[in-house]
């Protein structure tokens, strides 16, 4: 039961060490955005799995209902997202750059490419 | 207009930046970044002025009430760093007009200085703001156009320099997210002074050192603490000369700002040092940081190169001063932070003017250029002499109050390796200095170089006598710095 009940936390470790794992083994930089995007994914995970009230409604004025998740948390996710959104953005468009400079988008290729010059 | 001091010194670079990028022309987006940065240090000069008249300030945003809206909160220790911040904004965009022209491309010009103006609100924004997740917001704004500034470098491998400091800066970020998200789990509050309140009681539990984890590991990706410190390098080497001496500056000084905040106004003194026992933790890692760098400086042969790994060990200096624990040590660190700022800020706008002449940074491409360009050599040489810490300079200052501090402790072998690795700094510093002035311009002498623009020689000199100034007179730097260091303590002001 305790695993069950923490199951969006076990969803969190597990998707933020899938994206860290990504981030880190991949030579490919279009694949490394992909895992620091998981990554930050994870952590909305964590973030709106926190505000969650246990029979709670959504936080809107209803009759009749009196118990509401915290709104607080994912207020403050939505921000991320954007940052996230910024963050990839950001990314893909040097990795574009990097493909003009370079012709390649594997790691190790840049860096023989440097090494050559 | 008082009053709303704290807000205009986040609104007024949020402002200038959808402004420079809406006129288009480099010119006046220049002019209104001058303006911009330049109203900030008046803010940054008042508000310090201020603080220590009146104590700290607490700015209610949109007038909302601490904890449930976001607070502002001034103290010593921010002041400080505020002014830092500005004011290596107001002297580097004076000195950027003559030295972007020749490095950026002219339509790129005027989204620089929107790129650059965000990058300076997000840094004064973690300064100024009292609330956690306010921190996170600014620190990603701040990030994200350093990322751009950095990509703008001529050179290509300023891309790759960009996209790593990206992939690192943003885990550090995600990092200190959820360090932010386990301490609001457990208090339900994201108001710094409420935080330090709250978090006592909870303390015991396992998720507050787990989020204390999380943001010692985030921060010190941000500050480039050895051994996190791979993204610097690159980024610093890379980047335009006027970017470098504005990241340099200011960007890790903030983030070594935040670790205090976190540590010492967050945490608390008591939690940090005698439950976390971070000490242990920093210690080992600023003492490799300032040799194993100092040593690699010392062997580079692009002189920018040279100076970001210095940084690295600079950086290892106010941390290793942070992580004493002690009044002395921690004043030493964070006068270091102004006085760092302002030694590797005049260095890398020194070889800025070089770069604008000659179009490299190379030890071989400087040489015989102490008599081609003499006053840009002789500010790297007194900046040199500033980060080797010989007297009358400010560098003297930060070394003396470090040694003091480690002799405070009984630690000797630690204030031997500080004296050890001043003399590594005479190394590298000599390296160039020969370069410069014991061999002879290698090229025809009828081609004739010249010495860089009066705009940027002026603000590099203005930096190297501000080195030599509060070198010689450090009462205004050592009294705030001090108040500081005991106000974090918990000692009164």
């Amino acid at each position: 039961m305790r695993i069950l009940g923490l199951f969006n936390y076990w969803i969190f470790i597990f998707l933020m060490m899938v994206g860290f794992y990504t981030l880190i083994s991949r030579g490919n930089l279009v694949k490394k955005i992909v895992g620091l995007n998981i990554f930050q994914t994870s952590v909305f995970i964590l973030y709106i799995s926190m505000g969650k009230v246990t029979g709670g409604t959504a936080p809107i004025l209803v009759e009749g209902e009196a118990v509401y998740s915290n709104p607080l948390p994912h207020v403050l996710i939505l921000t991320a997202i954007v940052v996230g959104v910024a963050t990839t953005a950001l990314g893909l468009s040097l990795v574009i750059r990097i493909k003009e400079a370079y012709g390649t988008i594997e790691e190790d290729e840049i860096q023989a490419e440097d090494l050559r010059r | 207009m008082i009053a709303h001091l704290p807000v205009l010194q986040v609104l007024v670079p949020l402002l200038a930046a959808p402004l420079c990028a809406v006129v288009r022309s480099g010119r006046a987006a220049w002019a209104m970044a001058v303006v911009a940065s330049w109203t900030s240090l008046w803010i940054a000069i008042q508000l310090l002025t201020l603080v220590l008249a009146d104590g700290t300030i607490s700015y209610e945003l949109g007038g909302w009430a601490a904890p449930w809206g976001i607070e502002y909160r001034i103290d010593t220790v921010n002041a400080f760093v505020l002014l830092i911040v500005s004011m290596m904004a107001a002297v580097i965009t004076p000195y950027a007009l003559k030295s972007i022209e020749r490095e950026v491309e002219a339509s790129r010009v005027a989204l620089f200085y929107a790129a650059f103006m965000l990058c300076l609100t997000g840094l004064l924004g973690i300064t100024i703001t009292g609330d956690v997740f306010n921190v996170f917001v600014f620190l990603e704004i701040s990030s994200l156009s350093a990322y751009a500034l950095i990509a703008i470098g001529q050179d290509r491998k300023a891309l790759t320099a960009a996209y790593q400091y990206l992939i690192m800066g943003s885990v550090g970020a995600t990092f200190i997210v959820i360090g932010i998200g386990m301490m609001y789990v457990m208090t339900g509050t994201l108001n710094m002074a409420d935080l330090s309140v709250l978090l006592p009681q909870v303390s015991s539990s396992r998720t507050i050192p787990v989020a204390f984890a999380f943001l010692t590991v985030g921060i010190s990706l941000k500050l480039a603490l050895f051994p996190l410190h791979l993204w610097l390098p690159n980024a610093y080497t890379y980047a335009p000369s006027t970017v470098t001496a504005f990241i340099a500056s200011t960007a890790t000084k903030v983030a070594v700002y935040m670790l205090l905040r976190f540590f010492f106004t967050v945490f608390g003194p008591a939690f940090s040092f005698d439950v976390m026992q971070l000490d242990r933790v920093l210690l080992p890692l600023a003492l490799v940081a300032i040799f194993s760098m100092s040593l690699v400086a010392i062997f580079q042969t692009n002189i920018k190169r040279m100076m970001a790994y210095s940084s690295v060990a600079q950086i290892g200096y106010m941390i290793l001063g942070i992580s004493m624990g002690s009044v002395t040590g921690l004043t030493a660190g964070i006068l270091h932070m102004f006085n760092h700022a302002m030694m590797k800020g005049a260095l890398f706008m020194a070889l800025g003017c070089v770069m604008y002449r000659i179009g490299s940074v190379h030890i071989d491409s400087i040489r015989g250029l102490g008599k081609r360009m003499p006053w840009t050599m002789a500010a790297f040489v007194i900046g040199g002499f500033s980060l080797i810490g010989i007297p009358l300079t400010v560098g003297f200052i930060s070394k003396w109050y470090l040694i003091q501090g480690a002799l405070e402790k009984g630690w000797w072998p630690v204030a031997a390796l500080i004296l050890l690795t001043s003399l590594m700094a005479v190394l590298y510093i000599g390296r160039v200095v020969e370069a410069a002035y014991f061999h002879d311009f290698p090229g025809d002498d009828e081609h004739d170089l010249g010495e860089a623009p009066l705009a940027m020689l002026l603000p590099t000199w203005a930096l190297i006598l501000a080195n030599l100034y509060f070198g010689i007179d450090a009462s205004l730097t050592v009294g705030v710095a001090g108040s500081a260091a005991r106000s974090l303590l918990g000692l009164g002001p």
